[in-house]
C-alpha cells in the first residue's frame, strides 16, 4: 500500500515539476527552429514570475496576474530581440544580459513592493486554479496521477500540440523554419527574416512567461528571490535534446524533469542535500553529452553508408 | 596611424561614453521614479564611494576580483567561445584556498602563493570540463557551463558545511585560516591587499600572451575564424581547450586571492557573482587586459557606490544588476553607431582618394 502510493505520488509531481520545463522549452523551439539562440529564457522567466504575483496582488485577480506576467515576458523579450536582430548583439551576450537584468530587477521590485529582498510572502497573490478532469479523476490509480492538477499544468501539455501544428501546418511556422534553416534564401523569396525572428522571440517569450508564472503561482504561491534556479537553461538544454521537435522536447524535458522530482523525493533520505540539489544540473550535463554521443556516431555511420553506397 | 584605425578608436570611445552615460542616467531615472529622498541617494551613489579613504580603498577592493574574472572572460571569448565557466572557476577557486589555508601548515610567505596556485588548479579542472566536452563530442560549451556553475557551487558549500565547518558558529562558515595564509594588506586604512598587485601584473601577462606572442595569434585568428585557423593549419580545437584551461585558472587564481585577502573565513552561502560582472568589465575593456583594471575599477565604483546608496536611503543595492545587464547590451550592440562609422570611413577615403589625386594632377 505504501509502495503504491508513493509511485503515485512521485508521478503526480514528476508532472508538476515538468511542466515549467516543458513550456519553456517549448518556446525554445519557436526561437531554436527561426535561428536564434535565446540564452534569456531563465530571466524571461523570473521576470514574469514576479510581475504575474505583483500584478494579481495589486490589480486584485488573475487576469491582471496574468496581463502583467505576460505583459513583462514580452517586454523583456522585445529587448532581447531588438538588441540582438536590430542592434547585431552577439545573441549569447543579449540572453546574459537579460539574466543579469532579471535577477536584478526582480530583487529590486520585490523590495519595493514589500520591503523584503527574499520572498513575496506579505503580499496576497493569487495562483492558477486546479482542474480535476471529469471521468479521469474517477479512474483509479490514473485520475490520482493525471487529474488534480494546475490549469497551466494543462495548457504546457496542450501546447505541445499545439506548437507542432503551429510548426508544420500553419504559414508562419513554415516561414519560421525556413528562415532558421537558411536566411539568405528565405530572404531571396521575400520572406523579412529579422520580422519573422522578432515574432518568433515574442512567441517564445508568451511560452516562457507561462511557465515563470507557474512557478509563482501554480508550483509555490508566491514568488521567491531567483527561484527558476536554472530552469530555463535546463529548458535549453531539453530544446537541444529534442532536436527542437515539439515531441522530442516533450520526452527530454519528462527525462530532466524526473531529475528534478527526483531531487525532492531524495531529500527526505539521509544524503546530503547538496548533492540532491544538484542532480538536476548534473543529469542535465550528462544528457546533453550523451545525446551527442549519439548524435555523432549516427552522422559516422550515416557518412560511412553514403561512401559505400557511392562505391557500389 | 591610418585612418581605419583611428575612427575605429573614436568610435568605441564615443560607444562607450554613451554607455556610461546611458547607465547614469538609468541610475537617475529609476532613483526618481522610487526613492523618497533622491537627492540623498545621488550622493550617496555618485559622491559617495569618494568620501573617505577608506571607501576610496572599497572601490579598489571591490574591483580585484572583477579584475581576474574579466581576464577570463576575455581568454574565452577571444578564442570565440562562449563558456560561462568564470563563475564557477571563482567559486572553486575560493574552496581550494580555503583548504589549505585552514588544513596545510605551512610557513607565512609560501602559504599564500601554494593556496592561490591549488586555487588557479582548481578553476582550470572545472573549467576544463566544458571545453572537453566540447572537443570530444561538440555538446555546447554555454549550456555545459551555465549547468557547471550550479554544480560547482553546490559542492563548495557541501565541502564547507560537512569538511570544513566551524562548529560553534551559528551560520554557514569554514574555521578560521591559518595567520601565514592571510594576503597581507599593502595600504594602511584600507583593506587593499596583494591580491590587487598580482590581478595587475596577470593583466600585463594576458596582454603579452595575447598580444605578443604566436600562442595569442592563433588564438585570435581562430576566435575570429575558426575554419580560416583550420586551413592555416592551427590546431583550432586544442587552442579552444587550452583558452579555457587558462581562464579556469586566472578565474581559480582570482578566487583564491579575494578569499585569503579578504575573509578569515569562507562564509558564502550562494556564488557572488563575480563571473558575470567579470564579463561587463571584459566588454567594458573592449577585450584588452591592459584596460581591464580601469574597466573594473569603475565597476567597482558603482557597486560601492550602489551599497553606499543602500545603506543611506530607500534605493536598493541591486540596481547595480540592472546597469551590468543594460552595459552589457549596449556594448555588445554592433550596430550602434555603425551608420556614423560608415559615413567616416567614406569620408577619410574619399578625402584619401582626393589627395591622391592631387598629388597625380600636379
Amino acid at each position: 500500500m505504501i509502495d503504491y502510493s508513493f509511485i503515485v505520488d512521485f508521478l503526480f509531481m514528476w508532472i508538476r515539476v515538468a511542466t515549467p520545463i516543458l513550456l519553456a522549452s517549448l518556446g525554445a523551439i519557436l526561437c531554436e527552429k527561426s535561428g536564434v539562440v535565446n540564452l534569456g529564457l531563465d530571466g524571461i522567466m523570473l521576470i514574469s514570475a514576479l510581475f504575474g504575483v505583483l500584478g494579481s496582488a495589486y490589480g486584485g485577480n488573475l487576469i491582471w496576474g496574468v496581463i502583467a506576467g505576460v505583459g513583462s515576458a514580452l517586454i523583456i523579450s522585445g529587448i532581447f530581440a531588438y538588441f540582438h536582430l536590430v542592434l547585431k548583439a552577439n545573441a549569447v551576450l543579449c540572453g546574459t544580459a537579460v539574466n543579469t537584468i532579471a535577477s536584478g530587477l526582480t530583487v529590486f521590485a520585490l523590495q519595493l513592493a514589500t520591503g523584503e529582498k527574499g520572498s513575496s510572502s506579505s503580499l496576497k497573490s493569487y495562483t492558477f486554479p486546479t482542474v480535476n478532469i471529469p471521468f479521469i479523476k474517477d479512474i483509479p490509480i490514473l485520475g490520482d496521477i493525471l487529474s488534480g492538477h494546475n490549469l497551466i499544468t494543462y495548457i504546457a501539455f496542450l501546447m505541445v500540440i499545439v506548437i507542432w501544428i503551429f510548426m508544420y501546418k500553419t504559414p508562419l511556422g513554415l516561414r519560421m523554419r525556413a528562415v532558421g534553416e537558411n536566411p539568405n534564401a528565405a530572404s531571396s523569396v521575400g520572406q523579412n527574416v529579422i520580422k519573422i525572428r522578432f515574432l518568433a522571440i515574442l512567441l517564445c517569450g508568451v511560452l516562457v512567461g507561462f511557465g515563470g508564472m507557474y512557478l509563482s503561482m501554480g508550483y509555490l504561491s508566491m514568488f521567491t528571490r531567483d527561484m527558476v534556479a536554472g530552469r530555463g537553461f535546463i529548458a535549453l538544454a531539453a530544446c537541444a535534446m529534442g532536436q527542437a521537435t515539439p515531441v522530442g522536447v516533450l520526452i527530454s524535458s519528462m527525462v530532466f524533469a524526473f531529475f528534478d522530482g527526483l531531487s525532492n523525493i531524495l531529500q527526505l533520505l539521509q544524503i546530503p542535500s547538496e548533492f540532491v540539489q544538484m542532480l538536476p544540473y548534473v543529469a542535465t550535463i550528462f544528457g546533453l553529452t550523451v545525446y551527442s554521443i549519439q548524435k555523432i556516431r549516427l552522422q559516422k555511420k550515416k557518412s560511412k553508408e553514403i561512401q559505400q553506397n557511392a562505391i557500389e | 596611424m591610418d585612418s581605419n584605425k583611428r575612427i575605429r578608436i573614436i568610435v568605441d570611445i564615443t560607444k562607450l561614453i554613451i554607455t556610461i552615460l546611458v547607465s547614469c542616467g538609468l541610475v537617475t531615472l529609476i532613483v526618481l521614479v522610487t526613492s523618497s529622498d533622491p537627492v540623498n541617494a545621488f550622493s550617496s551613489f555618485f559622491l559617495g564611494p569618494f568620501t573617505s579613504v577608506r571607501r576610496i580603498g572599497n572601490i579598489v577592493e571591490a574591483a580585484s576580483p572583477l579584475m581576474f574574472t574579466a581576464l577570463a572572460v576575455i581568454m574565452i571569448f577571444s578564442a570565440g567561445q562562449f563558456s560561462m565557466i568564470s563563475e564557477g572557476a571563482f567559486f572553486i577557486g575560493t574552496l581550494g584556498a580555503m583548504m589549505i589555508a585552514t588544513s596545510v601548515p605551512l610557513p607565512a610567505g609560501i602559504h599564500p602563493i601554494v593556496a592561490i596556485l591549488v586555487a588557479g588548479a582548481m578553476g582550470a579542472a572545472v573549467a576544463l570540463i566544458p571545453a572537453v566536452l566540447k572537443m570530444k563530442w561538440q555538446v555546447s560549451e554555454v549550456v555545459t557551463s551555465l549547468m557547471l556553475n550550479y554544480v560547482v557551487q553546490f559542492f563548495a558549500i557541501y565541502m564547507v558545511s560537512y569538511h570544513f565547518r566551524e562548529i560553534s558558529s551559528s551560520s554557514l562558515a569554514s574555521i578560521e585560516f591559518k595567520d601565514t595564509s592571510i594576503l597581507p594588506v599593502i595600504i594602511r586604512g584600507t583593506r587593499i591587499h596583494l591580491g590587487i598587485v598580482l590581478g595587475v601584473i596577470l593583466c600585463i601577462i594576458t596582454y603579452f600572451l595575447l598580444y605578443r606572442t604566436t600562442f595569442g595569434m592563433k588564438l585570435r585568428t581562430v576566435g575570429n575564424n575558426a575554419k580560416f585557423a583550420h586551413y592555416s593549419g592551427i590546431k583550432v580545437t586544442g587552442i579552444m581547450v587550452i583558452s579555457q584551461v587558462i581562464a579556469g585558472a586566472l578565474a581559480g587564481m582570482g578566487g583564491g586571492a579575494e578569499i585569503l585577502g579578504m575573509y578569515n573565513r569562507f562564509k558564502w552561502t550562494t556564488s557572488p557573482g563575480y563571473g558575470w560582472s567579470g564579463i561587463v568589465v571584459a566588454l567594458l575593456a573592449r577585450d584588452n587586459p591592459l584596460m581591464v583594471p580601469l574597466a573594473a575599477l569603475f565597476m567597482g565604483y558603482l557597486n560601492v557606490g550602489a551599497n553606499i546608496m543602500a545603506r543611506n536611503s530607500d534605493v536598493s543595492s541591486e540596481v547595480v544588476q540592472i546597469i551590468q545587464g543594460v552595459m552589457i547590451l549596449m556594448i555588445a550592440a554592433e550596430a550602434l553607431l555603425k551608420k556614423w562609422k560608415q559615413k567616416m570611413i567614406v569620408k577619410a577615403a574619399k578625402s584619401e582618394a582626393g589627395m591622391k589625386g592631387d598629388v597625380i594632377n600636379d
